[in-house]
């Protein structure tokens, strides 16, 4: 019996050691699951925690690229160049006639800052050929979506060039004579004034301004009876009478912009500003604009007219009319390669008859964008004077803007 | 004239603010019927050498963001028109767009490039093999810069829609 029973004890001792041991092993295998378990868990927040590092990474190389990008910076530095050589009948001439300097500054983002500074000519100073300007200084308020306020030194809302007149936009190694003696481009003011979209495809310009001065004492008729050279371009100017410019234009449909302005000048001559006896020159400008694009052909028209009051012509006979347009079809073969024809004539004393004083002007050229903003133009001119003093020959000149 | 001047300002003022046009939100809802998912793509190799191609720079970003269901992509993608930049929405189905739209213009000038007159232009357009657009684009004269910017980026995305077609691209997080 305590035999059986020994046996009997034995054989527990025997399942309970066998059981110790299989919980031994079971332990160790629940001990190598949980530590298995918790490094992979462990593992888990080490990848959580270098995908955050990395995204921060990348994050933080995106913004240095971004703010590497100079459209992102409050600050823009920009500008444009052209050099010309003129092969003419009344001479030959190598010049780098504008090279222009963009200064813009965002303060808000509907507040910004734009300048123009130009160095015509290639040297300025007392006796040199050329001139520091400075063509535009304004602040443009965005007030709206749509509608913009803007206050300083701008450049008036006229013509085709005088607002877009970088080199690789336009056909023509030198600025058509047309917009530069009639408009006359480049022309700019001191005021303020609006300019926005009053519907889709309708814009709108509306300025007050600085008005011009004419040179009424200068020895040379036409000079004294010049627009252009009326210029006061807001150094110092007269600013007895002021004057105001409007503009409304349709952009609705592909390829087609169509302006009409109108400018009003209450004192060509500032309240005879040079004391030469005569005042009270009153103006109107009316001008009228197309520029049309379907796939690799383009056109461009222009008509300007100024109506002056007749006290002019105790200046100059027959400038109290001074009319000029242009047609200028043209052909892009490609990106690179366009040809165009331009075919004109303006009139700075067009209500005398007997002047002798209409300019006809006959184009034909080409551009080749080396770069998308960079060009490369050759033309021929045929001008044909009233007066007889014919202007022939060719134009080779390049171009950039950035 | 002074009430003039004020009566202006206040009537036009009511219009509407800012340069945002459409919301990032709005034009990826308006562009896909079902919920869209969205995913990145690394600009890397190959593709900054296309931008640089089509754009005449790098795109300045490692990853791009885009939205897809089915065969349709949505892309948003910035560029400078002349100074500042244009956020521009191509939406493409299978090799060709299907619409473009100006988010947000922030130029001083050139904005009527954000009207359904100019955009529709772009409807249907694929790349031909010199990787111009299919479709000729008339210009907006006065925004060349702008029309031009508009153009290079749908190049730019029905060549990302058809990169990605065949690669897997990273990222995946449901919108």
């Amino acid at each position: 019996m305590v035999q059986m029973q020994s046996q009997k004890i034995e054989q527990l001792e025997n399942q309970l050691t066998e059981s110790q041991n299989r919980l031994a092993e079971a332990q160790q295998r629940l001990n190598t699951a949980t530590d298995a378990h918790a490094i992979s868990i462990e593992n888990q927040s080490v990848i959580a925690a270098t995908r955050q590092e990395l995204e921060a990474t990348i994050e933080s190389v995106e913004l240095a690229m971004q703010e590497d990008n100079t459209a992102n910076r409050n600050t823009t530095l920009g500008g444009y160049g052209e050099l010309h050589y003129n092969n003419l009948d009344k001479g030959s001439a190598i010049d780098f006639h504008r090279y222009v300097l963009f200064l813009n500054h965002q303060f808000a983002d509907n507040l910004n800052f734009y300048s123009e500074l130009e160095v015509e000519h290639s040297i300025a100073g007392e006796g040199k050929v050329g001139e520091v300007e400075l063509e535009q200084a304004f602040v443009q308020w965005d007030y709206s979506q749509s509608h913009n306020f803007k206050f300083g030194l701008f450049l008036i809302p006229l013509g085709i060039l005088n607002e877009t007149h970088e080199p690789d936009t336009f056909y023509g190694v030198e600025r058509n004579t047309v917009e530069k003696n009639i408009i006359p481009a480049t022309w700019w003011e001191g005021g303020f004034g609006f300019n926005g979209e009053l519907a889709p495809g309708w814009g709108y310009d509306l300025a007050f301004h600085s008005g011009l001065n004419l040179d009424a004492d200068n020895t040379s008729a036409s000079k004294r009876s010049s627009i252009r050279s009326a210029r006061q371009k807001v150094g110092k100017a007269n600013a007895e009478n002021f004057a105001a410019t409007a503009r409304v234009s349709f952009s609705g449909y592909p390829g087609l912009r169509v302006s009409a302005a109108f400018q009003r000048q209450s004192d060509l001559t500032q309240d005879d500003d040079d004391d030469v006896g005569v005042s009270g020159i009153g103006a109107n400008l009316y001008e009228f604009d197309v520029q049309f694009q379907r796939n690799m052909f383009a056109f461009r028209a222009l008509y300007a007219k100024w109506d002056i009051d007749s006290g002019i012509n105790q200046l100059n006979e027959g400038a109290d009319e001074q009319v000029g347009w242009y047609l200028e079809p043209s052909v892009k073969l490609n990106p690179k390669l366009g040809f165009f024809a331009r075919y004109g004539s303006y009139d700075l004393l067009a209500s005398n008859s007997a002047s002798a004083s209409e300019k006809k002007q006959f184009d034909i050229g080409l551009n080749y964008w080396i770069h998308p903003r960079v060009v490369v133009k050759m033309d021929y001119q045929q001008q044909d004077n009233e007066n007889g003093t014919d202007n022939d020959g060719f134009n080779i000149g390049m171009g950039y803007s950035f | 004239m002074k009430h003039l001047f004020f009566c202006f300002i206040l009537l036009s003022s009511q219009l509407c603010v800012g340069a945002e046009y459409i919301s990032e939100q709005d034009f990826i809802s308006q562009s896909f019927t079902n919920s869209p998912t969205m995913k990145s793509i690394w600009l890397k190799g190959d593709r900054q050498e296309v931008a640089k191609e089509m754009l005449g720079h790098r795109y300045p970003a490692l990853r791009l963001r885009y939205w897809m269901d089915g065969t349709k992509s949505a892309w948003i993608m910035n560029e400078i028109g002349k100074e500042k930049p244009i956020t521009i929405g191509v939406t493409i189905e299978g090799d060709k767009i299907e619409r473009v739209s100006i988010l947000a213009y922030r130029e001083s000038r050139g904005g009527e490039i954000r009207h359904p007159f100019f955009t529709e232009q772009f409807v249907g357009a694929g790349l031909k093999p010199n990787a111009d657009l299919a479709n000729p684009v008339d210009g907006i004269a006065g925004a060349t810069l702008s029309v031009r910017a508009v153009t290079n980026i749908s190049r730019f995305a029905l060549y990302l829609s058809e990169s990605t077609a065949s690669e897997f691209a990273i990222g995946q997080v449901s919108h």
